[in-house]
């Protein structure tokens, strides 16, 4: 079918003058300028609304999103544990007005990629040149037996900054010395994929101060993990015998929970929870699916080079609902990847041809107060997808004053990313 | 750390069907790959697993070079009496390993 689209579409341009095939390029700053909608206000899509408009303040460019503020994830893992409270990690959109992008505060509920529409939740409908998808993840609350909706309620995934980082926190404080704390981690591919062990050291900070009986077990549908090294020294050092985590080779795959008994089941055990907090699979934000842009993996192949979906016209994917390759899911790269994809659409609109990104993502974990690791990586397209450049991680042997160096790093990292998007 | 993984319910009814679940540690190297000096690194695989309920054999599998790491087999078997599962991998280098289940039939 896609095949077919294109030859055709590549055969009417083939078949005109060369002279309308150039006005064809660009049908839309001859009338006025180019419409450019963002839908989805995190890392990724906020920025590159702002930098649309900086590459070209003639662009109209609308943001649709439901949330008044924005409640960032990172650094929510402190949230969890104690040591932050949510508004330290919430953003209004009003710099982003500011900068003339108009915000739409509102949900999109359909994409015509063929028509170039998109309908809002109020029923009116915004007609677009370009679209850029940044919807972020939505669970998939049909691929763990018995982990609906309902069942975050009492098994919080806490993987949405917001309600759910509160509910876990909540759940830890009231918690008796002595519970054990259930961490289930899904298979890759996942939003931040370090973070399930930031979030257990952290966890484990917060028991030793206040329950130190109690115990963490990760159930992992995972083998090895991004920084392994770092965070099992980190543990061993800061929680001895506190953190205990089940590989998928020693049968660490959860297969089903049971919300009414807080039982977790693998398919050699079954744990009882005094807080169970599962991460079930992700995909995809669903209007990635209405709008034709999520295939069957339930995330979004794009174009490495323009983040143009390569199943569908006009439509550029970025941050976490992307399929990035060796990119993690991340702010920091979504905010990379938002910068790269406005270049991108910005040169389409004038007719230049792209060019090759070079993305850089940063990515802290905090596993105490003042102790802090890192992997930096760039990222470049090669063989029609991303692949890891150059990656750094921090030493496995460093000092303490490194991991608190780092420590301070990773708090003006959360504010230069902050301030990219929202300051 | 086991390297076997074993799921045998410790109680079944007369007649029912049970779900039996294997996990083995093991690299299963294929024999294929090559080490930077171009050297080739010897297969290193399971070949075969055994299932035997007081006994008798009841389920049997051949692994080739194409089966992941950790073999994770899982199968299905009428009960009809208490009993002893036991399981065996064989492979190369000499490579044995077995365990055992019991289950109570009602």
């Amino acid at each position: 079918m896609a095949v077919t689209r294109r030859l055709t579409r590549r055969n009417v341009i083939g078949g005109a003058a060369a002279v309308a095939a150039a006005a064809l390029a660009r049908p839309s700053l001859a009338q006025g300028a180019a419409r450019v909608a963002v839908i989805g206000g995190g890392f990724g899509g906020t920025v590159c609304a702002r930098a649309l408009r900086r590459l070209d303040a003639k662009l109209q460019v609308t943001l649709i999103e439901p949330n008044k503020t924005f409640t960032a994830c990172p650094f929510s893992n402190e949230v969890i544990a104690g040591l932050r409270d949510l508004p330290q990690q919430q953003f209004s959109y009003d710099r982003v007005a500011a900068d003339g992008v108009t915000i739409a505060a509102q949900a999109a509920s359909k994409v015509d990629a063929q028509g170039r529409t998109i309908g809002l939740a109020d029923g009116t409908t915004l007609a677009y040149d370009k679209l850029v998808l940044a919807p972020g993840i939505d669970m998939r609350f049909d691929a763990l037996s018995g982990y609906d909706e309902a069942a975050a309620e009492k098994m919080p995934h806490a993987w949405k900054a917001g309600a759910q980082t509160l509910l876990l926190r909540r759940q830890l404080e009231a918690m008796d010395d002595g519970g054990l704390v259930v961490i289930a981690v899904p298979a890759a591919p996942l939003r931040c994929p370090p973070a399930p062990y930031e979030r257990a050291g952290l966890i484990a900070h917060y028991l030793k101060a206040n329950k130190p009986r109690s115990k963490i077990l990760v159930l992992d549908a995972k083998d090895g993990y991004s920084q392994q090294k770092l965070f099992e020294k980190a543990w061993q050092e800061l929680y001895p015998g506190m953190i205990e985590r089940i590989a998928l080779s020693q049968g660490g795959r959860v297969t089903a929970v049971n919300p009414a008994a807080n039982e977790i089941v693998t398919d050699f055990g079954n744990y009882t929870a005094a807080v169970a907090n599962v991460i079930p699979p992700q995909r995809a934000g669903r209007i990635a699916a209405i709008a034709g842009a999520a295939d069957r993996t339930g995330w979004c192949p794009i174009d490495p080079i323009t983040f143009a979906s390569k199943l569908v016209p006009n439509i550029h994917v970025i941050g976490d609902a992307a399929i990035a390759g060796g990119i993690p899911k991340s702010a920091s790269a979504a905010a990379a990847q938002g910068r790269a994809c406005a270049a991108a659409i910005v040169n389409a609109l004038a007719g230049r041809p792209p060019e090759t990104p070079r993305l850089d993502g940063a990515c802290y974990n905090t596993v105490a107060p003042g102790y802090a690791f890192s992997l930096r990586g760039i990222y470049q397209p090669k063989d029609d997808q991303y692949a890891e450049a150059e990656v750094t991680t921090s030493p496995v042997d460093a000092p303490r004053e490194m991991r608190q160096r780092e420590a301070e790093e990773a708090v003006n990292w959360f504010k230069t990313i902050t301030e990219d998007a929202f300051g | 750390m086991p390297s076997a993984l074993i799921n045998v319910p410790s109680k079944a009814k007369r007649g029912d069907v049970i779900e039996i679940k294997t996990l083995m540690s093991h690299i299963m190297e294929t024999g294929y790959r090559h080490t930077a000096s171009g050297e080739v690194v010897p297969r290193d695989i399971i070949t075969s697993f055994t299932c035997r309920f007081n006994g008798a054999e009841i389920f049997r599998a051949d692994l080739y070079p194409a089966i992941a790491a950790n073999p994770f087999l899982t199968f299905f078997t009428t009960v009809t009496e208490s009993g002893k599962f036991e399981f065996e991998w064989v492979g190369d280098k000499g490579f044995s390993e077995t365990a055992s289940a019991s289950i109570t039939v009602e």
